[in-house]
């Protein structure tokens, strides 16, 4: 069930016109891991305490690298 | 995912009957601390359901509207009751596409990166994932590769560029440009529906919001205009 109900999701995608794609680019899963890094997304299951801005630093020392890390899907009760 | 805390005792009866109330629409006033105009609005609440109860403590699981309150929810449903009740404790284990089942600890993230110090990247690869997995709930509008450089380098998403639509794209609403290979190009605002983008000959279809990808990945191919 998509929810909420009514809201529209994606849906079916429909083609226009039928084409290959060239040489350039990579699919995500195929990304080589430093360009995978730049394009990623962490489902993390954060403990309660630290604040999310607190965790966002963590993963991004763990990381250790300069990339760009933050956060969204803030909780407000 | 929460434990409402009842103030006084009730049937499971009376709290069934309160809960079903709660399913459906609801009006809601955002709490005094919150980040968001205090105007009543509604929210859609689409599952609300008891999972256990040992007397005053009830673990309930509810599956809403982005912009619900559930203190307030819980708060609302002590009202109807007469008794009052609170929230005491909210975990969210659902956002869009993303799954508590799915999720990973620090520690995992942690191992991880070991590994990949250690030559293994696989387990970072499953920490990990394309931002694209995190957004497929997010309508799309696939593009050739000759008009991804263009996007990426900030232009409107337009009409000759355009291979397929996901049908559930409007006009005004957030959706992404993507490649063939479904690499995410920019966050863009189609300016028609699915049906009419695909109909339509020339122009703008989308502008853009936010461009994601980095903009030398493709090569530029507007100048000459020459289309793959």
């Amino acid at each position: 069930m998509i929810c909420p109900p009514g809201e529209p999701g994606p849906g079916e995608l429909l083609v226009r016109e039928e084409v290959e794609p060239g040489p350039y680019g990579y699919t995500p899963r195929e990304r080589p891991i430093d360009v995978y890094l730049q394009y990623g997304a962490i489902n993390l299951d954060k403990p309660s305490g630290p604040t999310s801005h607190e965790v966002t630093k963590w993963v991004r020392a763990l990381l250790g690298f300069p990339g760009r890390v933050g956060h969204c899907g803030t909780l407000v009760a | 995912m929460g434990v409402l805390y009842l103030h006084g005792d009730v049937s499971d009866e009376e709290l069934e009957d309160a809960i079903g109330k709660f399913r459906g629409p609801i009006y809601q006033r955002p709490p005094v601390k919150a980040a968001v105009a205090r105007e009543l609005r509604v929210r859609r609440v689409c599952e609300f359901e008891i999972l256990e109860r040992e007397g005053r403590f009830v673990l309930v699981r509810t599956v809403v509207e982005a912009g619900t309150y559930i203190r307030r929810l819980f708060y609302d449903i002590g009202e109807v009751l007469g008794v009052g009740a609170s929230m005491r404790e909210l975990r969210r284990i659902r956002s869009g596409p993303l799954h508590e089942r799915d999720s990973v600890t620090l520690q995992d993230i942690e191992r991880a990166v070991a590994s990949w110090a250690d030559g293994d990247e696989g387990p970072l690869r499953r920490v990990i994932v394309p931002v694209e997995e995190v957004l497929s709930h997010v309508p799309r509008i696939v593009v050739k590769d000759s008009a991804v450089s263009a996007i990426a380098h900030g232009d409107a998403v337009k009409a000759p560029g355009v291979v397929a639509v996901s049908e559930g794209l409007r006009k005004g609403k957030d959706a992404l440009a993507v490649t063939l290979k479904g690499e995410i190009i920019a966050v863009v605002r189609p300016t028609m529906d699915a049906e009419h983008i695909l109909e339509a000959k020339r122009g703008v279809v989308a502008e853009p919001e936010r461009v994601i990808m980095e903009r030398d990945l493709y090569p530029p191919m507007w100048k000459k205009g020459k289309s793959l």
